[in-house]
């Protein structure tokens, strides 16, 4: 049989080197990588087909709970087992949607028989998993089979069109399949509603301004719309959403 | 390092605001019933400004003498330290009432006495509120709050120091010896009494042990610099004041960035009190990992156990660092506790 292939990912080298070495004890897996950050395992990923994925959970940059959030966008998911010292609240989580987890300092039994039993993410764990954490520091996009993560940062606004919502950086946009209202929830501290169709980043404000509007619904009329810091792009401000002029 | 005297501490800032404030709150009450009805905001302040004034001569020149005369009454026995106090608040008022009396406007016999009484009965409301303020923070209660406020460790930094010890035993036996030694040092003085006082140097000793694990778990990322001066280093000081600081410098403004970043740690004496200076880069936005709260509330209450209002501890953020100052009184202790 072929060795399964492993990824562990990990902030600290030395809790990485010390599951290398477990696993190069127990026999029967490979080391296929080392990632720092849930960033840097996506991007391995991508080109690699990996079996089973071991992640810490508190990483920067992006941390273990978001990264298996954008495992699943990847066309075949690995099995994932988290690795953690102590984290109260995740801990429970698991404990009660029985996701894998292992505690550091890990024993080569326990890992062992994790490694034995893993399984991809179930939707359900999946779905426990966005309630432990809401907020996510990236985007994953999927394109052409490949996933992109975007900073949250680098986004500008947020449009939904018919089926998606466009994300628009300065530099692209992308397609994403998501409802404004989700995103409105996850990301109230970050961004502010201006239209039924459209979420905007409140440091991307760079001011508002009147204009007639040329198309849609409300053509002809003049309405405020808001200007956004680096692109020439302008968004119309709502009659209902108007009050948010004044807040911001 | 307590003191025995009952007599309350004035030679401590925090009697003094407590007996003005006192003041001020009796003051606030006579003159809310003058004997009209209604309510006249502008009359009843002026009513309270112009009773302070009265107020505020004898009692300014009382708590002068009293801080004075501390160190003296506070070696005599408890009642003569209590009679002489009195005399000392009658005599006074009795002197500034006669200077009144003699160059300013005449006092009616009577009034003499009513000022006489009145000053007797403040005397009395006064002693009898700071021995109550010192019951409540009596040394034994103190001492079981201290105990309960000891540091706590994060088991976070417990397993993960523990995990990077065990991966260095195959490679790097030596280091992990380090390690688990400056772990047990570290663990020593966790888990000891620390409700007594500490060199200053004994410490940062520790502070550096505690980074010295951490910058095995986190490399490069880790950077610091101490910056010394004038150290009184046989100067003492509560014990964990400062590891709790330098943690949550890590925990907060270290870990959750991928480069890393530098934390500064600078001590050096700063007028009559000893200034301590921690400052890490602010965490990316992003970082949820809230609750740091607890150590920094934990210090301000244990500082406040040992120093009263004396030291202080405050936390703001300034070019993108966050930074938490810490000032200790650098006189000796028995001067300061009021417990």
């Amino acid at each position: 049989m072929a060795k399964q292939r492993l990824l562990i990912v990990d902030d600290e080298p030395l809790a990485r080197q010390r599951l290398r070495d477990l696993v190069s004890d127990i026999g029967g897996y490979e080391v296929l990588g080392e990632a720092a950050n849930g960033v840097q395992a996506i991007a391995l990923l991508q080109h690699a087909q990996v079996d089973i994925v071991l992640a810490d959970i508190r990483m920067p940059v992006m941390d273990g709970i978001e990264l298996a959030q954008h495992l699943r966008s990847l066309e075949k998911p690995p099995h994932l087992i988290f690795t953690t010292a102590y984290d109260h609240h995740a801990l429970q989580a698991f404990e009660l949607n029985a996701i894998d987890y292992l505690l550091k300092p890990i024993r080569s039994e326990r890992l062992a028989t994790a490694l034995a039993k893993a399984r991809p993410l179930q939707p359900e764990q999946s779905q426990a998993l966005q309630t432990l954490q809401q907020t996510h520091a990236h985007l994953s996009i999927q394109e052409r089979g490949k996933v992109l993560l975007i900073p949250l940062s680098d986004v500008l606004y947020f449009r939904a069109e018919l089926k998606y919502v466009t994300v628009r950086t300065r530099e692209k946009s992308y397609l994403l399949e998501t409802s404004l209202n989700q995103l409105e929830q996850a990301y109230a501290e970050q961004f502010v509603r201006i239209h039924r169709n459209a979420l905007v980043a409140r440091d991307a404000i760079s001011g508002f301004e009147k204009q007639r509007i040329s198309e849609g619904e409300e053509a002809g009329e003049t309405s405020w719309v808001v200007l956004i810091r680096g692109i020439p792009d302008t968004l119309t401000v709502s009659r209902r959403h108007q009050h948010m002029i004044k807040a911001t | 390092m307590r003191k025995t005297s009952r007599i309350p501490n004035f030679r401590n800032l925090g009697i003094h605001l407590r007996v003005l404030l006192l003041h001020l709150c009796l003051l606030a009450l006579l003159t809310v019933y003058d004997g009209q009805s209604g309510w006249n905001v502008t009359l009843w302040l002026n009513e309270l400004a112009r009773i302070g004034s009265q107020w505020a001569p004898p009692l300014l020149l009382v708590m002068g003498a009293l801080t004075l005369a501390y160190p003296v009454i506070s070696r005599w026995p408890y009642r003569l330290a209590l009679a002489s106090i009195f005399l000392l608040a009658i005599s006074l008022t009795a002197f500034l009432a006669y200077g009144y009396h003699h160059w300013i406007t005449p006092l009616a016999t009577a009034q003499l006495w009513q000022l006489m009484l009145l000053c007797v009965a403040d005397v009395l409301v006064c002693l009898y509120y700071l021995d109550l303020l010192q019951r409540a923070y009596s040394p034994a209660i103190a001492e079981a709050r201290l105990q309960a406020l000891q540091a706590r460790i994060r088991p976070h930094f417990l397993f993960n120091s523990l995990n990077a010890a065990l991966s260095l035993i195959r490679s790097q036996p030596q280091r992990a010896e380090t390690a688990l030694e400056d772990m047990a040092e570290l663990f020593r003085v966790l888990m000891a009494d620390n409700r007594d006082l500490v060199p200053l140097s004994q410490e940062i000793a520790l502070c550096q042990q505690y980074l010295n694990i951490e910058k095995l778990r986190l490399d490069e990322r880790l950077q610091y610099d101490w910056q010394l001066s004038d150290l009184p280093s046989e100067m003492m000081i509560p014990p964990l004041i400062l590891q709790p600081l330098l943690e949550n410098a890590v925990y907060h403004g270290i870990e959750p960035q991928s480069q890393g970043g530098m934390i500064d740690i600078e001590i050096r004496p700063s007028g009559n009190s000893l200034l301590l200076r921690i400052s890490n880069p602010l965490p990316p936005r992003s970082d949820k990992s809230g609750g740091n709260k607890m150590a920094l509330k934990n210090i301000r209450e244990r500082l406040r156990l040992h120093y009263d209002l004396e030291a202080q501890l405050r936390q703001y953020e300034a070019d993108q660092r966050y930074i938490v100052e810490i000032l200790i009184p650098t006189r000796p202790l028995s001067e300061v506790v009021h417990g």
